[in-house]
């Protein structure tokens, strides 16, 4: 076999093409999660149309013993299970990369590429022998390719079989027997016909036993759980929807009164958007932690009635999982595109807290910061993750809790402390913190009090008039401006004598370390890294800012729009700041980072051209 | 004008409900709507019934929109938490805040504008959730603060100030509640006060939501000859299909000074709710039969076809489920549950991590 010189063991890239809908989802996640047990740092990125049945789809595996696991365009094996993409696929392998296909249909000669190796085994055919039933023989062809891929990777077999056990179970011990067979097959085929493994390969270590595999939805409705949450209001929309599903699935299991089985949560599939917002901001007032997701075409419908929580001062968490915009744009695609969105959102003056988590590490720390900072500053919070964060498996340190946490209600007033003042007013900022008290309703009849979303007075009335409408759209700014001392101060990484500094937020993270890892490494540039985790922007964003010559800013949207809020709401000079920006709908790569921060530079880029994917 | 306080001195001789309150009590800031405006008259009856009802203020939230309508919140129950929220947006932020604490009553006022036409679909979703509300809305089949242009219960054929006739078909609130799924539908009129009481007292009862169409005309942009939301023309074809009276649980203790003598007549015909208050309704016509939808259905086609407007407690379903009866929810509002209850803890959290390797 030719194929690569050098042993390249737990540092690899292999794509699954296959058809949407048959299956392969199982398949491709045996996989992934193979080779986490057995400790070996690893992404999947699940590539999907916005389709049921019958579109191309992708998952991506990155393998990598050092932990740079964000995706990388560059394959060493890709599985075409799907003829329709054999020609995109051969095209996407790096030179000397192996191409795995079900070679029960010859391929064509015109497909063939001189620099990439055919591995044909025979899937269809030896499962039609082996299984009866046309539904079957798909599914099955589908898991016997995780057999093949674990002969030619040394994917320990036992694992794969422990995880087969687990899913199925004694109940469903023929579907396991089956399923393990198809997987023999494929691992018999290969095993007797290539020489296996192949130099890119697979080798134990114990870099993830205190981790696990864990998607951004499922870690912010675990973190909403956490929170107290007890009101949640959404409209079905990729790729948020499996965040509602996940909280609606925890709280069947950790919410249920013993004695009544009826349910400490209430979970309302509205209507759309706007009542989903409205249903949320409602609850909010009313005094239960309340929480909505969507994505940027969810939020564009929100806005009005964002504007009215935040002038109102209603405390609500929007999660905003991105996907590619404007308009429908992209739905099963991700991006950072509504950072502006988010920060502006509504008409008239306003300015909203925002977290941007880098993981599903983070998606569950920040739902639960989100509440407490929607109460303690009576706003609403957003929390932005995007579509990879969201519905990727990501591997993540285990999530712990602190039983000493209690939910930072804000400045709530009760029945007794109603009683010790003369008279309550809404909107007084009697602390001089810009933040005034709030009542729940129904608690005293000394606390009620007129909510608008119109004009209104420092005591809650009514007002057309200038200086009394001032008044309190200052104090709400000077309120959200504080918010900057609140939210998750930044990640910063100095190296000595760095002049340039790297910018970025949310999921770019993994790709940005990787690359001022290699540049430093092979090309010896030291750059200075600053992750930005909350708006508005803490003080160490400016000062960061200011300290280096050049800040490259790097995000997932084509205008900018993180390096746009920098200059709008930081005093560093524009100057100072540059942009890489990636859009196209795929997570970032460590490879495009490289090619545009050395452009940046003007350092002679390698790669520069050439890079799309 | 909101800047007018109100005088704050009572006749020692008000009545007094059961809380000791008088119906001064129940009232709330000066309203700013126009002299003669129907919307006022509804804002009486809510304050007549809530007094009736001994509602404890602070345990009423009034939840509305944007329009004149949406405006009257503030004129009412001035020690209850209010919600002026946005433009036909009512019944989405009323359900959250039901969501949140079921225990409040939760009175909704909106218009026709509101409703109808920004609103329709939370409206509808809204019936469809069946929250525990009173839904009123004031209807009067125009545009106020945006000066007299057609709203969607225009009439085919009624004309503006102006003279120019509405040429779409309107949307019928009561029609439109019964064609997907209200658990209480009611038409009044705001020139009808013996009326509109009862039924916003039995709206206030009803678990679920309760939606109350009152013909509420608009002295300044359609009170006018060839409007067919004038108090003239509504009287004129104002046509009562039912009374209801709200008969509260025996263990209620009545206002001190009982008013309603309720139903006038011995042919009556009581269905009971399941707090054990009693809807006793007394036909005006001959077989009309309050909880049969389909039936209502038809009698209110047909009558409005004759040009009258059905009124009166028209529909009620006995074995209404609200809200959080369908969801499954616990008996006590979500928002205070403690928060041991609410979070499963660090053990919890350490057993569900072997989920994710």
């Amino acid at each position: 076999m030719g194929g690569m010189k050098t042993d390249r063991v737990n540092d690899f890239a292999l794509k699954i093409g296959t058809v949407n809908g048959t299956g392969s989802a199982s398949a491709n996640g045996l996989i992934m999660q193979s080779i986490f047990r057995m400790g070996v740092p690893v992404s999947g990125k699940n590539v999907f149309p916005s389709n049921i049945q019958g579109l191309p789809t992708w998952y991506e595996i990155r393998v990598n013993g050092s932990g740079h696991v964000a995706r990388t365009p560059d394959f060493d094996l890709i599985v075409a299970m799907n003829p329709e993409t054999y020609a995109r696929d051969i095209e996407e392998l790096v030179p000397g990369g192996w191409l795995l296909y079900d070679s029960s249909w010859p391929m064509a000669d015109t497909l063939r590429r001189e620099e990439v190796i055919f591995l044909g085994v025979p899937l269809a055919e030896m499962c039609v022998k082996a299984f009866d039933g046309g539904r079957t023989r798909i599914l099955m062809k589908n898991i016997a390719y995780t057999g093949a891929l674990a002969a030619l990777l040394d994917i320990d077999m036992a694992v794969i079989r422990g995880l087969l056990e687990e899913t199925f179970g004694e109940q469903k011990r023929h579907l396991l027997e089956a399923n393990f067979e198809a997987i023999r097959l494929g691992y018999d085929y290969a095993a007797e016909n290539f020489e296996c493994p192949l130099p890119i390969r697979l080798e134990g270590m114990d870099a993830t036993r205190e981790s696990i595999l864990i998607d951004g939805n499922t870690a912010a409705a675990l973190g909403c759980v956490y929170a107290g949450a007890t009101v949640a209001a959404w409209y079905p929309i990729t790729p948020s929807t499996s965040l509602v599903d996940a909280f609606t699935a925890y709280c069947r299991r950790l919410r249920v009164e013993e004695e009544t089985g009826r349910s400490r949560a209430a979970i309302l599939q509205a209507e759309d958007e706007l009542a989903a917002a409205g249903i949320t901001i409602g609850a909010g007032w009313a005094g239960a932690r309340a929480f909505t997701a969507t994505s940027g075409a969810g939020i564009s419908l929100m806005t009005e009635f964002i504007g009215l929580a935040y002038y109102a001062e209603v405390p609500c968490v929007f999660f905003d999982v991105e996907r590619v915009g404007p308009s429908t744009g992209m739905p099963t695609r991700t991006q950072q595109g509504d950072i502006l969105l988010c920060a502006y959102a509504s008409h008239g003056d306003t300015k909203h807290v925002c977290l941007y988590p880098k993981d599903p590490a983070e998606c569950f720390e920040f739902s639960v910061q989100a509440f407490d900072l929607a109460e303690r500053f009576q706003t609403p919070v957003f929390v932005l993750s995007d579509l990879d964060i969201g519905m990727n498996d990501w591997v993540v340190p285990r999530f712990r809790w602190d039983d000493e946490y209690r939910p930072d209600r804000g400045k709530v007033l009760d029945a007794e402390a109603l009683a010790e003042i003369e008279t309550f007013y809404r909107y007084l900022d009697v602390d001089r913190d810009g933040i005034p008290y709030r009542t729940i309703p129904g608690e005293d009849p000394k606390g009620a009090y007129f909510t608008r979303g119109s004009g209104h007075t420092k005591y809650g009335k009514y007002t057309e008039d200038p200086d009394e409408y001032q008044e309190v759209v200052d104090r709400i700014a000077e309120k959200i401006d504080r918010a900057a001392e609140a939210v998750p101060r930044p990640e910063i990484r100095t190296r000595p004598d760095a002049r340039y500094g790297l910018v970025t937020l949310g999921g770019c993270d993994g790709a940005v370390r990787e690359a001022i890892e290699r540049m430093e490494a092979e090309d010896g540039i030291r750059l200075d890294y600053m992750r930005i985790r909350g708006f508005p922007f803490a003080p160490e964003v400016g000062g960061f800012i200011e300290a280096h010559d050049l800040n490259i800013v790097i995000e997932q949207n084509r205008d900018a729009q993180l390096k746009s809020l920098l200059t709008l709401e930081t005093p560093a000079s524009k100057e100072r700041l540059t942009s890489v920006l990636r859009y196209g709908g795929l997570p970032l790569s460590a490879r495009h980072v490289i090619a545009g921060v050395k452009d940046r530079l003007g350092l002679a880029a390698e790669t520069a051209e050439g890079v799309s994917a | 004008m909101t800047y007018i306080a109100k005088p704050r001195v009572f006749h020692p001789s008000l009545d007094k409900n059961e809380l000791g309150l008088t119906r001064r009590d129940y009232e709330g800031v000066m309203s700013t709507l126009c002299a003669g405006c129907g919307h006022d008259s509804v804002t009486a009856a809510l304050i007549e019934a809530a007094w009736e009802l001994a509602i404890p203020t602070h345990r009423a939230a009034k939840m509305s929109g944007i329009g004149c309508s949406s405006k009257t919140t503030a004129y009412f129950m001035s020690e209850s938490h209010g919600f002026n929220s946005v433009h036909g947006r009512m019944p989405s932020v009323a359900s959250g805040a039901n969501a949140a604490n079921r225990d409040l009553v939760y009175i909704g006022v909106s218009g026709d504008g509101d409703s109808l036409s920004i609103g329709l679909g939370q409206l509808c979703h809204a019936v469809r959730r069946n929250l525990n509300l009173l839904y009123i809305i004031e209807n009067n089949g125009v545009y106020g603060l945006t000066k007299g242009q057609f709203s969607a219960s225009a009439d085919m054929g009624s004309k503006s100030k102006r003279g120019v006739p509405n040429e779409q078909p309107p949307i019928d609130p009561a029609l439109l509640g019964l064609s997907i799924g209200a658990t209480f539908v009611a038409r009044g009129f705001s020139g009808d006060k013996n009326q509109l009481v009862p039924i916003i007292k039995a709206g206030i009862r009803h678990p679920g939501l309760a939606l109350v169409d009152v013909i509420s005309p608009c002295v300044t942009f359609n009170d006018h000859v060839g409007s067919t939301k004038s108090y003239a023309y509504t009287r004129e074809h104002f046509r009562e299909a039912v009374e209801a009276a709200f008969v509260a649980p025996k263990d209620f203790v009545p206002p001190a000074d009982e008013i309603t003598a309720d139903i006038r007549s011995a042919d009556v015909r009581d269905v009971p709710m399941h707090d054990g208050s009693v809807i006793r309704f007394r036909q005006v016509e001959g077989d009309y039969d309050a909880t049969d939808r389909d039936a209502v259905y038809g009698y209110l086609r047909e009558r409005q076809n004759a040009g009258e407007v059905p009124t009166g407690l028209l529909y009620v379903d006995p074995e209404s489920r609200d809200l959080h009866d369908v969801l499954g929810t616990v008996d006590r509002p979500l928002w205070n549950l403690p928060f041991e209850e609410l979070c499963p803890g660090a053990d919890a959290l350490d057993a569900l991590m072997e989920n994710y390797r």
